[in-house]
C-alpha cells in the first residue's frame, strides 16, 4: 500500500482539527452546536484573498513568491488581518443574534439561528464572490519525494508546521494562561466561574474571537492546498463535529486528535476501500469510539 | 448597635423566576468578626438569600451593602474584588482542572504580583491540597474538595466569607474538621455567614443566628440561645427533620 495517504490525511486531519478547535470551544462554553461554524472557514478563506489581492495592488504586485512555496508575503499578511477579521466576525454575529437569545431560549433555537446564519452568510458570499472556485495561486507545485513512495510539496509541509505551531500555541493558552483557564472554567461550571470571580460575558467573547480566527486559519490551509469555492467550510462541518465529538466536547488536544483520525481515516480509505467510502469510514469510527467511550477520546464531564 | 454591620441584607426579594419570590422580604445583619449562622426547614429559602447577596439568583428588591457600599445590583464576579467570597453547595471546585489550577484561576482576581504569594499562602493553611497540587480537583475526596473551594475563597482574601451548606455529603468527623477549620478562618479576620441544615455543629461555632421559614425571618438569637429553645429547635434545627431534598 502506498504511504502517500499518511501526508494526505495528516494535511486534511491538521485542518480539519485547527476548525474543530474553534467548534469544541464554543459547544462547551456557549452550549450549543454552531452550524454557522463553516462559513468562518469560508469567510476567512475570502479574506483572505481580498485582503492579499489589495496587498499585492497596493504594492504593484512586485512581492513574488516566497522561496519555494507557492504564495508569497502578500497571502501570510492577509492571514493575520483576516483571521482577525473572521474573529471580528464570529463576535458581531454574537452580538446581532446569539447574544440575543443566549438569555431567553434553549439550545435547539441556539442551532436553528445558527442553521439560518449559515445559509445567510453563505448567500451573501456568493453574491459578492460568485460561486466560481477560486485559487490562491495556479502555479503547479512540484512534489519532493520523500521516500517510501511519500511525495509532498513546500506548500503541504509549511502548512503541517504552521498547524503545529497554532496547537502547541493553544493548548499553552489553555493550560499556562488566565484567559485559558477562565475559559475551562466556564465549559464546565459557568455558575462556579462567576463566583470565582471570572467575567463570563469577556470570556464569551474570547472564545468567538479565537473560534473565528482558528476557523480562518483552516480555511486559508483547506485554500492554498486545494481551492476556495464558497461550499467549502459547510462540506467541512460534519468532519468538523466528528473531531470534536471523538477528541471529546471542550478538549483543544481532543479536537486536534479527533482531526488527524477523521482525516487519517478518510485517506486511508481511499486505497482501501475505494474513495466512495471515504466520508462513511470517518462516521463508522466516530460511532465505534462513542460506543465504546461515550464521553470522546478525551472528554471528562459525564 | 454600636458600628455599621459588615453585611446588612434589608428586605430581600429574590427568586429564579420573575414573579416567584423564593426570598421574601428577608432583613439579616453580620458584624465584622462574627460568624453567623442561616438555618431553616428545607425549601425556607436559605440557600437562595446567600445565592441572591452572592449575585447569582435575580434580586426584585431591597438592599445588600457590604462595608457601607451598595452591592445590590453588583455583577457576581465583581463580588469577589468586591470583599465577598461565596463557596456553593455542590460543585464548588472545578473537577476537570487541577488542584493547582484552581487556585491558578482564583489567583487572577489579585495583582498579578501577589498571584503566586496567595497560592502559596494556601498550600501553607491547607498542607494537604499542596501534596495534591497536580491532582485533578474532581479526584479529591469529599474533605480535600471542601477545602480546596474554601481556600479558592480565601484567595481573595474576602472580608466577607459566605458558605452555603459546607457540611452536605461530609461524614461527622469530616464535619467536624471543616467546622474547625471555620473557626481557625475565623481568628485570621474574615467574617463569615453560613447556611447550613446541620444545625449542632453550625450552632457550636456560630456566635448568632438566624431562622428563615417560607422565605422570610422567623427567629433570631445569639447561637447558643436558639440551641436551647426546645420550641425552635424542634420546628427548625433538624430534630426529625425531613431527608434532603435537592434545592434548585
Amino acid at each position: 500500500m502506498n504511504l502517500q495517504f499518511i501526508v494526505d490525511g495528516l494535511l486534511m486531519g491538521g485542518m480539519i482539527g485547527l476548525g474543530a478547535i474553534g467548534v469544541t470551544l464554543t459547544y462547551s462554553i456557549l452550549r450549543f452546536a454552531n452550524f454557522a461554524h463553516g462559513e468562518f472557514i469560508t469567510w476567512g478563506t475570502y479574506a483572505t484573498l481580498a485582503v492579499s489581492a489589495l496587498i499585492g495592488w497596493a504594492t504593484g504586485n512586485h512581492l513574488g513568491t516566497l522561496g519555494p512555496f507557492s504564495f508569497g508575503w502578500p497571502v501570510l499578511l492577509a492571514g493575520v488581518v483576516a483571521m482577525l477579521l473572521t474573529g471580528l466576525l464570529a463576535l458581531a454575529l454574537d452580538v446581532v443574534l446569539f447574544s440575543r437569545l443566549r438569555a431567553r431560549s434553549n439550545a435547539i433555537i441556539m442551532v436553528m439561528a445558527s442553521f439560518g446564519a449559515s445559509m445567510a452568510l453563505r448567500s451573501l458570499l456568493e453574491f459578492i464572490f460568485t460561486s466560481e472556485p477560486k485559487y490562491f495561486s495556479r502555479e503547479i507545485q512540484i512534489a519532493m519525494p520523500l521516500g517510501a513512495g511519500i511525495r509532498v510539496t513546500p506548500d503541504q509541509l509549511l502548512m503541517l508546521a504552521i498547524t503545529a505551531a497554532f496547537v502547541v500555541g493553544i493548548h499553552i493558552v489553555m493550560t499556562r494562561t488566565t484567559i485559558g483557564r477562565s475559559m475551562r472554567a466556564v465549559s464546565e461550571n459557568p455558575q462556579l466561574a462567576r463566583v470565582a470571580g471570572v467575567d463570563v460575558e469577556a470570556v464569551i467573547r474570547a472564545t468567538w474571537l479565537a473560534g473565528g480566527a482558528l476557523a480562518c486559519a483552516a480555511g486559508i490551509m483547506s485554500g492554498i492546498t486545494v481551492q476556495v469555492r464558497p461550499f467549502m467550510g459547510f462540506d467541512l462541518l460534519l468532519p468538523l463535529f466528528a473531531a470534536a465529538i471523538l477528541g471529546g466536547i471542550g478538549s483543544v488536544p481532543g479536537a486536534v486528535i479527533g482531526g488527524l483520525v477523521v482525516g487519517l481515516s478518510e485517506a486511508a480509505a481511499v486505497p482501501l476501500v475505494g474513495g466512495g467510502f471515504r466520508a462513511a469510514v470517518a462516521f463508522i469510527l466516530l460511532i465505534a469510539v462513542l460506543l465504546v467511550r461515550p464521553t470522546g477520546l478525551f472528554g471528562v464531564r459525564e | 448597635m454600636s458600628a455599621a454591620p459588615l453585611l446588612e441584607v434589608a428586605d430581600l426579594v429574590a427568586g429564579y423566576e420573575p414573579g416567584v419570590p423564593i426570598v421574601r422580604g428577608v432583613s439579616i445583619h453580620v458584624n465584622a468578626g462574627e460568624i453567623v449562622v442561616m438555618l431553616g426547614p428545607n425549601g425556607a429559602g436559605k440557600s437562595t438569600l446567600v445565592k441572591a447577596v452572592a449575585g447569582l439568583v435575580p434580586k426584585t428588591s431591597g438592599i445588600v451593602r457590604l462595608g457601607g457600599g451598595d452591592i445590590t445590583t453588583l455583577a457576581a464576579h465583581k463580588m469577589v474584588r468586591g470583599g465577598l467570597a461565596f463557596v456553593p453547595q455542590t460543585e464548588n471546585v472545578f473537577t476537570a482542572m487541577s488542584v493547582a489550577d484552581n487556585l491558578a484561576l482564583a489567583s487572577a482576581v489579585l495583582p498579578r504580583a501577589e498571584r503566586a504569594r496567595g497560592i502559596e499562602e494556601m498550600y501553607t493553611v491547607f498542607p494537604d491540597l499542596a501534596q495534591q497540587a497536580g491532582l485533578l480537583a474532581g479526584r479529591l475526596s469529599g474533605g480535600q474538595r471542601q477545602m480546596l473551594a474554601i481556600a479558592r475563597a480565601l484567595m481573595v482574601k474576602p472580608k466577607l466569607l459566605a458558605l452555603d451548606e459546607p457540611s452536605a455529603g461530609l461524614s461527622p468527623r469530616l464535619v467536624d474538621l471543616v467546622f474547625a477549620r471555620l473557626k481557625g478562618i475565623r481568628q485570621t479576620g474574615v467574617t463569615i455567614l453560613l447556611v447550613e441544615q446541620n444545625a449542632r455543629a453550625a450552632l457550636a461555632i456560630g456566635d448568632r443566628a438566624y431562622v428563615l421559614a417560607d422565605g422570610r425571618n422567623r427567629h433570631e438569637g445569639p447561637a447558643a440561645e436558639l440551641w436551647n429553645d426546645p420550641a425552635i429547635a424542634e420546628l427548625y434545627l433538624g430534630v426529625g427533620r425531613a431527608p434532603e431534598v435537592a434545592h434548585p
